[in-house]
């Protein structure tokens, strides 16, 4: 289960140069500043790009190759571009119903459920100009889901909506991550959509791969360091463990350890993410009581790398064979006499629930 | 009041304007889809061309059409050859030269119709396993309907409207040829201005109504 990409393309001042493989499943966010080929990449795996000589295998099928290249009609994807682009001599049924009736029934999950799905039930007859951003961007993403694609490849969906917006369709899409099989590649430059969406990460610049991994993974890489909004952090996977309702807060378990986060009603057993920022990790060599700190984590120091500032450095540490990063100055660094391999306890002053 | 003459002439100018703009529409959209699609550098030599009408005395157009279809013109023996007869002074020949004549004005809308709507939608169509043809009778002829109500509008009434192609390529034969503009004149040349009052307030009233309708289902006039 893996998709294959080999595209190199030359146009007067862009190239890209693209040999990529990711897993056939879950969300892949291909991340990178505006201009570095992200979008251009999508377009070539949809075929809305020629790139000849380009290869693209997806979960086994050929799509492109020197003999075979399928048109766009017949790749059985969907793609829902920055700008939702809906018909708009169409009603939304229309809309919908335009992929669903060209896709073999058979296949095709049920109309119901996925305007359900997307909460589209009561804008059914109505016309794309009176709806919002938000909505519209809905039915562009159910609109693709109703064709059954194998291969779901998103443009920055979100991005021309403003945060409220966004807001209201991020829960949407996270629910479709859990719900549904299809593979999705998913284009994007917001620290947010990726924190909570990504499952696996490509970095691109200037039209070629940076680096490519398990977001978490990727988060703590030092010599790659991707800053979600201004700072450099992890995020991980976790399942709330306990709730304790005197005080409000919810322990979720990952592989490193448990943490206490702010309780946000959510049930035991329940998948989150939860973020922490390199700047809210600080380092000691005991475990230290007396603070208000309430997350205390024996972690095993990996790597030592530079950070932006000179006088700073970012640490990567190992809890679990989880990777946590921690921003500390090079002076306290040399003070705790860090060195990769070395145990110490990582004291852990926010963690944010973000899913 | 109008006598026979001139309801002939008013029916032959609706059967001619009706043809023609059919005629127009049938041809025209894709000449106007290669022209808003295409990348070849033959396209701007073709928009020339289709353009032409535009600036061209009709008498010009008429005289070249008289040239090229009479006897000794190409497309003349063409159809001499094919046991068509020739087309010079016939409701045939009156087609041609309309069609040739209001191109522009059909091609043209459609031709901004296609180029306003850009790619996007038929990418979008692609993507939902819609096939080029397929798209391009379910997305694009759909979105470009403001520009096909403009290009029949304009076709029909330029076609109503013209003269001296007309009088070139057709003459003046009563029941054949002859359309409103042509009688006009002639009910002017015999100095029967009554007559050419109902004819030619007749024009000047559809006009009107014709830029009126177009003024009214502008297609960039956005609903409240």
């Amino acid at each position: 289960m893996t998709i294959e990409a080999r595209f190199h393309l030359a146009w007067p001042g862009f190239s890209l140069e693209v040999e990529l493989r990711c897993p056939g499943q879950g969300v892949t966010v291909l991340f990178g500043r505006s201009g570095s080929g992200k979008t251009t990449l999508l377009r070539a795996i949809a075929g809305l790009e020629r790139v000849p000589g380009g290869r693209l295998v997806v979960n086994g099928a050929t799509w492109q190759d020197e003999t075979i290249f399928l048109p766009t009609h017949q790749r059985p994807l969907g793609y829902v571009f920055q700008e939702a682009s809906l018909f708009s001599h169409l009603s939304v049924r229309g809309n919908l119903e335009y992929g669903w009736r060209r896709t073999d029934k058979k296949q095709t999950a049920g109309f119901d459920a996925i305007v359900s799905l997307l909460g589209l039930a009561p804008l059914l007859e109505r016309s794309p100009e009176h709806l919002s951003g938000g909505e519209r961007q809905r039915v562009a993403i159910a609109r693709a889901l109703l064709t059954r694609p194998r291969l779901l490849l998103m443009d920055e969906p979100l991005a021309a909506l403003d945060q409220e917006r966004k807001n209201e369709i991020l829960p949407y899409l996270e629910q479709l991550h859990e719900t549904l099989e299809i593979p999705v590649l998913y284009v994007s430059h917001a620290p947010d959509e990726v924190a909570r969406l990504a499952d696996h990460l490509v970095v691109l610049g200037e039209g070629r791969v940076l680096g490519a991994g398990p977001l978490t993974e990727m988060l703590a890489r030092l010599d790659l360091p991707i800053r979600l909004g201004e700072e450099a952090g992890v995020v991980l996977e976790a399942v709330v463990s306990a709730r304790d309702a005197e005080w409000q807060l919810a322990r979720v378990d990952f592989p490193g350890g448990g943490l206490w986060v702010r309780d946000k009603g959510l049930p035991i057993g329940h998948a989150v993410r939860v973020r922490i920022l390199a700047r809210d990790i600080s380092l000691a060599r005991h475990c230290v009581t007396g603070t208000s700190i309430i997350n205390t984590l024996p972690v095993r120091v990996a790597r030592l790398g530079e950070d932006a500032h000179p006088a700073l450095c970012l640490v990567r540490l190992e809890a679990g064979g989880i990777p946590l990063l921690a921003r500390v100055t090079k002076r306290s660094a040399t003070a705790l006499g860090l060195e990769p391999g070395h145990e110490i306890w990582a004291q852990i002053k926010a963690v944010a629930l973000i899913a | 009041m109008p006598d026979s003459d001139d309801l002939a002439a008013i029916r032959l100018t609706l059967e001619l304007a009706t043809v023609t703009t059919l005629l127009l529409l049938l041809l025209g959209t894709p000449l106007a889809w290669w022209l808003a699609r295409s990348r070849s550098r033959w396209k701007g030599v073709m928009g020339a061309v289709v353009a032409l009408p535009l600036v061209l005395p009709p008498t010009v157009l008429g005289f070249y059409l008289l040239i090229t279809m009479g006897p000794s013109g190409p497309i003349g023996q063409l159809t001499q050859a094919l046991g068509l007869g020739l087309l010079p002074f016939t409701f045939p020949g009156l087609v041609v030269a309309s069609f040739l004549y209001s191109l522009p004005f059909v091609v043209q809308p459609i031709q901004n119709a296609f180029e306003t709507m850009g790619d996007r939608p038929l990418e979008v169509a692609a993507t939902l396993r819609a096939s080029p043809l397929d798209a391009f009778f379910t997305v694009a002829l759909p979105l470009a309907r403001p520009g096909f109500l403009t290009a029949t509008i304009l076709g029909f009434a330029h076609t109503v409207g013209e003269f001296g192609v007309v009088l070139m390529m057709g003459g003046n034969i009563p029941g054949v040829t002859r359309v409103v503009s042509v009688q006009i004149y002639s009910r002017v040349e015999a100095m029967e201005y009554t007559q050419s009052h109902w004819l030619a307030g007749g024009m000047l009233l559809f006009s009107f109504l014709i830029l009126l309708a177009l003024q009214t289902f502008r297609p960039d006039r956005r609903r409240p």
